[in-house]
């Protein structure tokens, strides 16, 4: 296994340059700079500030100056926020989005696992379908809507919760965040659950549990509910995806100092480098992510060998 | 399904290890939304609106302005100028300092106008003292000097700008580039920086050594960042701000339905205006057709049932308001609408057009609701009063930006100018040939020859009468459509004591009280 693990992370190398270089190129091709505003500079202070930031130089030249930076682990200044480096930036974003995504994956787990079960159990019964119909309008609603929703509902007419983070607002200030993230993956991960469920208790194996006399508790916990886990566990490399990108619109909408919030106002701004910095963290993770999703698998089911 | 248990529990635990708790509950905090994060709070190195919002607070100039927007004093205790204008000798305050206890010097004053200007600082401001500053020399502790290229009637009010703030040396020394940070900072306002989380809050804290703090009411100011109009305004409606940065302009009625005297909007010292490419054709040498599009605009129905929010019609490019100036209309500025439609069309016609032969061009700007409701309105009226097919192109902000600033594509632009000092000359120094801000490219010599004349006369009055004569002449060119000049918004929760509506809308939070009760 540690040999399979080392050649994985060994060829996610030749994938990160590509997606460094290709994320470099996308992002210089983009109209605009990052000093540009409509109160125009005056040429030669414009002229001093390109050659600060090496944005005078060949593109070629820039990019081998950036790899080289990223060698010795230097992600760079930012171009917008003139007193941090990128490297800065993202370790204060980070643990914000860390806690606000696991929170939500967490939380879509237990209640799209839970649900899941429940609705199986009670297979085409009316409140099977009633959650399922809830768990489709969960996935059909975007966040973008959902999230305001929320606002009005928890902050604005009952203000019961606050309606955005800051600082030092306490976990109350996260409840709004983590539910609207959470929402379309409990639906998903409720569907899927169900599904796999079902398919599982239809089969040979909890026939005969059942037939040893086991009671349903005791068959789902023991025999089925391992099993049936497995698709939601290959999900989870995507629900990982969907939270990341999802967290791009809750952040922005919360006031929520994580990284979907500076990437997109990166992009924005033409900030390059911490655009740039973001993509090369975000894809490192989502590369481990992956692998340690593939590990995971393994372990659960006996079935599969890393060679 | 007992197995979520324990997942159930963690979950717990992490949504508790999040909560910190608000402390101290009896100090009287202030919370204000914050459109976009400062990109820096080093003053020479700021640029937005935001920045200085913020800097105002932590910083402070030789002089500065009352809630009302009077200019007052603010470092200095006094100042002289010579008869000819051009030397001005501040006396800094005795009981002015630093947030750390040290002394604000002279020589402060001077390292960082210094490094405002220095190239290697990269400053987006230090024009605004280059084209005015000779140079600036501390005498004493206490005795700071400049010396002037040209008499300058908003010299002082210059000196209130964040650009102008000192920096503290021992901290620059130590620090470099880097001391604008959170608990590196020292500054000489009546607040210091506390916290920066960039992308949600900036914490400011009293700054105990601020020579006036015996008149601050206020004890921390949290400025939240929001970028979202709607998110601030369900802030503020949730009771988490006392005061918004903006006001959505969707539902704008109903906003002043449902908070009434909370809703302030006064006149700013900024416009809003459609500028020509002059350096391609349709639009290059061509002034009876930009007469014609100009006059053909219905302003007052463009405010009134477009904008809505107290806006003016702008027959002008300086806003009225501007001190020592009366803004020159436009010739037709008189008559009626449809005096005006009958004149454009004639002159649409002059220039060559007709029904037969219409005029076919693009608007362009930025992705914005405000933008895109003027442009549809303004289309509107070009097609019903002259024929004109208009074809919108909104973009996203940088392209937007550098279509308009390669003027090749670009053919008629959306622009606005928010005035950095109240004078005239912010306005009309846009216009001048060769300034990188002069978007359609207008060049007149005799423009440029009364603005010179201007910039050399110490008298006040007859400085007026040069800029006034700049306007007419440059109007009468029509290089730009003044649209209309802003409004600042904002919703004020009744606990804010203090507020004063300013044409600048500066509002240093040192003059705000909080009354709990209310």
């Amino acid at each position: 296994m540690l040999r399979y693990t080392l050649l994985r992370l060994l060829g996610a190398i030749p994938t990160l340059l590509f997606v460094i270089a290709l994320a470099f190129l996308m992002v210089r091709a983009a109209p605009g700079g990052p000093f540009d505003s409509e109160r125009a500079l005056p040429p030669e202070i414009e002229a001093n500030i390109a050659r600060a930031y090496h944005l005078d130089e060949p593109l070629p030249k820039q990019f081998l100056r950036y790899l080289g930076g990223l060698a010795r682990g230097d992600l760079g200044p930012s171009f917008r926020y003139r007193d941090y480096t990128v490297g800065e930036l993202i370790a204060n974003a980070f643990p914000m989005s860390l806690k606000l995504g696991s929170m939500a994956m967490l939380l879509a787990l237990i209640v799209g696992i839970g649900t899941g079960v429940f609705a199986a159990l009670k297979k085409n019964s009316l409140l099977d379908r009633a959650v399922m119909a809830v768990a489709m309008t969960g996935i059909s609603i975007p966040v973008f809507v959902i999230a305001p929703l929320l606002v009005l509902l928890f902050a604005v007419k009952l203000q019961w919760l606050p309606a955005g983070w800051s600082g030092g607002g306490g976990a109350r200030a996260l409840i709004l965040p983590v539910i609207t993230l959470a929402l379309p993956q409990i639906a998903y991960i409720a569907r899927l659950m169900r599904a796999s469920m079902i398919d599982v208790l239809g089969s040979d194996f909890i026939r005969t549990a059942r037939a040893q006399g086991l009671g349903t508790a005791r068959v789902i916990r023991f025999h089925a509910l391992k099993p049936a886990l497995l698709p939601v566990l290959s999900y989870l490399g995507p629900a990982i995806a969907g939270i990341l990108t999802g967290s791009v619109v809750v952040e922005e909408v919360f006031g929520v100092p994580g990284l979907g919030q500076f990437f997109v106002r990166g992009a924005l701004n033409r900030d390059y480098t911490l655009v740039l910095g973001i993509v090369i963290f975000y894809a490192t993770l989502i590369v481990s992510l992956n692998l340690l999703v593939d590990i995971l698998y393994g372990v659960i089911d006996p079935r599969v060998r890393y060679r | 399904m007992t197995k979520p248990l324990p997942l159930l529990a963690v979950f717990a635990a992490l949504l508790f290890a999040a909560c910190g708790g608000d402390g101290d509950g009896r100090q009287s905090v202030l919370n204000r939304g914050l459109a976009t994060d400062p990109e820096s709070l080093d003053p020479h190195k700021a640029r937005t609106v935001q920045a200085a919002d913020v800097l105002r607070d932590i910083g402070e100039g030789l002089m500065s302005y009352s809630a009302t927007g009077e200019l007052v004093a603010g470092a200095a205790q006094s100042w002289e100028q010579t008869a000819d204008s051009l030397q001005w000798t501040f006396i800094i305050r005795e009981d002015a300092r630093w947030s750390n206890g040290d002394n604000l010097r002279a020589q402060d004053f001077e390292f960082s106008l210094k490094r405002l200007v220095d190239p290697a600082t990269t400053s987006f401001y230090a024009q605004i003292i280059e084209d005015v500053v000779e140079g600036v020399t501390a005498r004493d502790e206490r005795t700071l000097t400049f010396r002037l290229k040209r008499p300058t009637p908003y010299f002082l009010d210059l000196l209130t700008h964040p650009s102008t703030f000192p920096i503290h040396v021992p901290s620059y020394e130590r620090y470099g580039d880097s001391f604008a940070r959170a608990g590196r900072y020292v500054s000489n306002g009546a607040y210091v920086l506390d916290t920066w989380l960039p992308g949600s809050i900036i914490i400011l804290k009293r700054n105990a050594y601020y020579w006036n703090d015996d008149a601050t009411a206020i004890d921390v100011v949290r400025h939240h960042v929001v970028t979202q109009e709607v998110a601030e305004l369900n802030r503020y409606r949730s009771g988490e701000l006392h005061i918004t940065s903006v006001v959505p302009p969707d539902g704008f009625a109903q906003t002043k339905q449902a908070f009434g005297d909370q809703l302030r909007v006064a006149p700013y010292l900024g416009v809003y205006y459609f500028g020509f490419n002059l350096t391609r054709p349709p639009f290059a040498n061509n002034v009876a057709l930009r007469e014609a599009l100009s006059m053909a605009i219905d302003r007052e129905a463009l405010v009134d049932k477009v904008l809505g929010r107290g806006e003016l019609p702008a027959y002008s490019w300086v806003p009225p308001g501007t001190s020592n100036y009366e803004p020159v209309r436009f010739r037709y500025a008189d008559l009626s609408q449809s005096e005006r439609n009958s004149i454009a069309l004639q002159r649409y016609r002059d220039a060559g057009y007709g029904e037969d032969k219409p005029l076919e061009i693009e608007l362009r700007f930025n992705t914005n609701d405000t933008h895109k409701r003027v442009a549809l309105a303004v289309s509107a009226m070009w097609r019903e009063v002259l024929g004109v097919e208009t074809r919108l192109i909104n973009e996203e902000s940088s392209v937007f930006l550098s279509n308009v600033r390669q003027r090749t594509v670009t053919q008629v632009f959306k622009g606005s100018w928010i005035g950095d000092f109240n004078d005239a000359h912010t306005f009309l120094g846009v216009m001048q040939g060769g300034s990188s801000t002069n978007m359609p490219a207008y060049a007149n010599d005799e423009y440029d020859a009364l603005m010179q004349r201007a910039a050399s006369q110490v008298k006040l009055d007859r400085r007026r009468l040069y800029l006034e004569e700049a306007e007419r002449v440059m109007l009468a060119d029509h290089p730009v459509i003044p649209l209309y000049f802003y409004v600042s918004k904002h919703l004020v929760s009744p606990q804010v004591q203090g507020w004063g509506d300013n044409v600048l809308d500066y509002h240093y939070s040192q003059h705000l009280s909080l009354d709990a009760a209310r």
